[in-house]
C-alpha cells in the first residue's frame, strides 16, 4: 500500500475519532482539546493531498489562533457544575440523532452504489498547492478582491471597538 | 495587468477616502464630530461626481474583476447621494439620541463602499467580499444605540441570521464554481448558455443556494422574518438607510448574477424551474409583507413590511429576465429609495427618546401641528401605493409590463391586488393624519439638516413621476 494512502486513513480515523470526542465529552476544556486535535487531523488531511498553504493556515488560524479564543472563552464563563450543561431536552438529542443517522445511510449508499476508488493525483497539484503559487494568484489575478478584504477587516475592526468599548463619549 | 485607471476611480478614491486619510484623520483629530461629517460628505460627494463622470466609460478594470461605469456607476450614484442624504438626516438626529459618535459615519461610507463592490462585481469573489463589507458595517450600524435593549436585539438578530445567509451565498458560489469551474461572471455564462457543465445537478443546487442568499439580503418571504425586528430596533435613520441603499445594492447584485445564472433560453435545463419558483417567491413576498402590514400600529413596523412587500415587487424584474425587466428595476429602486428614505425621515423627525412617538395613534392630527411633515409624509404614502402622478407609479406600471412580456401574467394579477391591499394601510395613515384630531399638545420639531433631505427625496418622488423619461433616457448605456 503507498504511503500517502496509509497516511490518509490515519490521519482520516483520528480526525473523526477526535471528532466523537468533542461532541461526547462533558468538561467543555476537554472538549475544545479534542477540537485541536480535529484541526490537527485535518491540516494532516491536506497535507496528504499536497495542499501545504491550506494546512499551514488551517494549524495557524483554527488550531491555533480560533482555538485561543474558545479556551479563553471557556475559562472566562467560569461554567463550573458540567452537569448543569447536561441537555434537558430528549426531543431535541433525539431529532439529532436521527438526522445524523439518516444523513450517514445516505452516505454509505452513495458510497456503495459509485465505489469512487483511488484515483491517481493530478500532477498539478503538486504546484497549485504551494504557498507561492497561491500568492502569486493573490496579488495579480485576484488583487482587487484581496486589497477589497483589507477594508473588510477595518470595517469590523472599527466595528467591534464600537460595539464593545465602555465609554464612547 | 489590466488596470483602467480613469474607469476605476470610483472605487479607488473612496477606498483611500476611507482607508487611507479618513482613518488618520480620525486617529488625530479628537472631539471633531463636524469636520468627520463634512470630511466623509465630501468623500461621498466627490465619489458620486466621479461616478457620474465615468458613466459613459464601460469596459472592465482589474483583470476583469469589475466592471466600470454602465449600471455600476448608475448605482455609485444612487448609493452616494443615498449615504448623503442619510447622513444630513442622521446628524440631527444622532444628536437628539446623545449617541452622535464619529464611526457612525466612517461605518456607513464603508457600507456604501460594500453596495459599490456589489454593483460593479464581476467576479463571485469580490461580489461575495462586497456583500460582507455592507452587512458588517450594518450589523454594527444596526445596534448604534447601545444602551438601547430593542438595538441590541436588533444587532444580534441580524447578525446571526445574516451570517447563516452568507453561508448561503457562499455555498452557492462554491457549487457554482466547482460544475462551470470559473468564478468570472463571462465564462460562468458562456457554460450555462451552452449547458456543457458536466455536473448539471451541482449547477442547479449551487444557483438555488446563491438564490437565498441574496433573498435574505431583500428580504423576500420565506427570509423575511429578520426585517421588521432589526428596522423597528434600529435607530430609525440606519433602518432608512439599509432597507434603502441596502435593498438596492442587493438587487444591484441579483441583476447581473441572474442574469447570468438564469439566461432566458438557456441550455442548463433548471432555468425554467428557477424562474418559477422566483416567481412563486416574488407573489408571496408581496401578499405576506402587505398583509402584514394592514395588521401593524407600529409606523415603523409598517414601513419594514411595506419594504418586504417592494422587494416581491422588484423580484418581478428578475423574474422576467429581460432587460426591460432590469431596467425597470433600476427605476423603481430609483424611485423607492427617495420615497422609502423620506418616510423614514419623517418617523426619525417625529420620533422622540426611547421608542416614543412611533404608534400610528401618534399621527392623528399630525396635519394641524405639523402641517409640512404631514405633506410630505402623505406624498411619500401616496407614491409608495403607487398612486400617479408619483415616481411609484411609474415604477410599478414598467415592472407589471415587463412581467406581463415575458408570460407571468399570474404574477401581474397578484400584484395588482396586493397593491390594493397596501393602499389600505398607506392611505390609513395619511387619514388618520388629515381627519383625526390631534391627541395631547403636539412637542415641537427641529428638522435641521434633515429638511434638505425631506426636499431632495420629495423633489424626485415628484419629478421621476412626472419625467421619468429624465431617468429612462440614461438606461442606454447600460447593455
Amino acid at each position: 500500500m503507498d504511503m500517502h494512502v496509509l497516511l490518509f486513513a490515519l490521519f482520516a480515523v483520528g480526525a473523526v475519532a477526535s471528532a466523537v470526542l468533542t461532541v461526547t465529552r462533558r468538561n467543555p476544556v476537554a472538549s475544545a482539546m479534542s477540537l485541536v486535535a480535529h484541526f490537527f487531523m485535518l491540516s494532516g488531511l491536506y497535507l496528504t493531498l499536497e495542499a501545504q498553504f491550506v494546512a499551514a493556515v488551517q494549524v495557524l488560524v483554527y488550531a491555533g489562533a480560533i482555538m485561543v479564543l474558545v479556551v479563553f472563552v471557556v475559562m472566562l464563563l467560569n461554567l463550573g457544575n458540567e452537569h448543569r450543561l447536561q441537555e434537558r431536552s430528549s426531543l431535541r438529542s433525539v431529532m439529532g440523532t436521527l438526522i445524523a443517522a439518516l444523513f450517514a445511510v445516505q452516505v454509505i449508499i452513495t458510497l456503495l452504489a459509485h465505489p469512487t476508488g483511488m484515483n491517481a493525483m493530478s500532477p498539478q497539484a503538486l504546484t497549485i498547492g504551494t504557498t507561492e503559487s497561491i500568492g502569486q494568484t493573490l496579488f495579480t489575478t485576484y488583487l482587487f478582491p484581496f486589497e477589497a478584504v483589507s477594508l473588510l477587516l477595518l470595517a469590523a475592526l472599527i466595528g467591534s471597538v464600537i460595539l464593545a468599548k465602555r465609554h464612547v463619549k | 495587468m489590466g488596470i483602467d485607471l480613469f474607469g476605476s476611480l470610483p472605487l479607488v478614491v473612496i477606498w483611500l477616502a476611507l482607508g487611507g486619510v479618513g482613518i488618520v484623520i480620525q486617529a488625530f483629530v479628537r472631539d471633531n464630530t463636524r469636520l468627520v461629517f463634512g470630511y466623509y460628505i465630501s468623500t461621498l460627494i466627490a465619489t458620486g461626481v466621479l461616478a457620474a463622470l465615468t458613466f459613459g466609460h464601460t469596459g472592465l478594470t482589474f483583470d476583469g474583476m469589475v466592471t466600470m461605469g454602465g449600471s455600476g456607476a448608475f448605482f455609485d450614484i444612487l448609493f452616494c447621494v443615498t449615504g448623503i442624504l442619510t447622513m444630513l438626516a442622521a446628524r440631527p438626529y444622532l444628536q437628539r439620541e446623545d449617541s452622535e459618535i464619529d464611526e457612525f459615519y466612517t461605518l456607513l461610507v464603508s457600507a456604501v463602499s460594500g453596495m459599490m463592490l456589489m454593483a460593479h462585481a464581476n467576479n463571485l469573489v469580490v461580489l461575495f467580499v462586497g456583500v460582507e463589507l455592507m452587512s458588517i458595517s450594518f450589523y454594527v450600524m444596526a445596534g448604534f444605540f447601545r444602551k438601547s435593549i430593542r438595538s441590541i436585539e436588533a444587532a444580534l438578530k441580524y447578525f446571526l441570521l445574516g451570517a447563516f445567509a452568507t453561508g448561503f451565498l457562499v455555498y452557492g458560489m462554491a457549487l457554482v464554481y466547482g460544475s462551470t469551474n470559473a468564478l468570472d461572471y463571462a465564462t460562468i455564462t458562456s457554460v450555462v448558455r451552452a449547458g456543457t457543465t458536466p455536473f448539471p445537478m451541482l449547477l442547479a443546487a449551487g444557483v438555488t443556494l446563491m438564490a437565498v442568499g441574496l433573498c435574505f439580503k431583500i428580504a423576500a418571504f420565506p427570509f423575511h422574518q429578520w426585517a421588521p425586528d432589526v428596522y423597528q430596533g434600529s435607530p430609525t435613520v440606519v433602518s432608512a438607510f439599509m432597507s434603502t441603499a441596502g435593498k438596492a445594492a442587493a438587487f444591484s447584485a441579483f441583476i447581473p448574477a441572474f442574469t447570468m445564472l438564469m439566461p432566458v433560453g438557456a441550455g442548463a435545463s433548471y432555468v425554467m424551474n428557477m424562474q418559477l419558483a422566483l416567481a412563486v417567491i416574488a407573489a408571496v413576498t408581496m401578499l405576506v409583507g402587505n398583509i402584514s402590514a394592514v395588521a401593524q400600529s407600529n409606523v415603523k413596523r409598517m414601513l419594514a413590511f411595506s419594504s418586504v412587500a417592494h422587494a416581491g415587487y422588484l423580484l418581478m424584474g428578475i423574474v422576467s429576465g429581460t432587460a426591460a425587466g432590469h431596467q425597470a428595476i433600476v427605476f423603481y429602486l430609483t424611485a423607492y429609495t427617495f420615497m422609502q428614505l423620506g418616510a423614514f425621515v419623517i418617523v426619525s423627525i417625529l420620533e422622540r427618546e426611547n421608542d416614543g412617538h412611533l404608534e400610528f395613534s401618534d399621527y392623528a392630527g399630525l396635519s394641524k401641528t405639523h402641517p409640512v411633515l404631514a405633506f410630505l409624509m402623505a406624498m411619500f404614502m401616496f407614491s409608495l401605493a403607487g398612486i400617479p402622478p408619483f415616481a411609484g407609479f411609474f415604477g410599478k406600471y414598467m415592472l407589471f409590463i415587463a412581467a406581463i412580456d415575458s408570460g407571468f401574467t399570474w404574477l401581474t394579477i397578484i400584484a395588482v391586488v396586493s397593491s390594493v391591499i397596501s393602499v389600505y394601510f398607506y392611505l390609513g395613515l395619511v387619514v388618520k393624519m388629515y381627519f383625526s384630531d390631534p391627541v395631547g399638545e403636539g412637542h415641537a420639531t427641529n428638522p435641521g439638516t434633515a429638511a434638505l433631505t425631506l426636499g431632495v427625496a420629495a423633489a424626485f418622488t415628484v419629478l421621476l413621476g412626472v419625467l421619468p423619461s429624465v431617468l429612462q433616457s440614461m438606461f442606454t448605456a447600460f447593455h
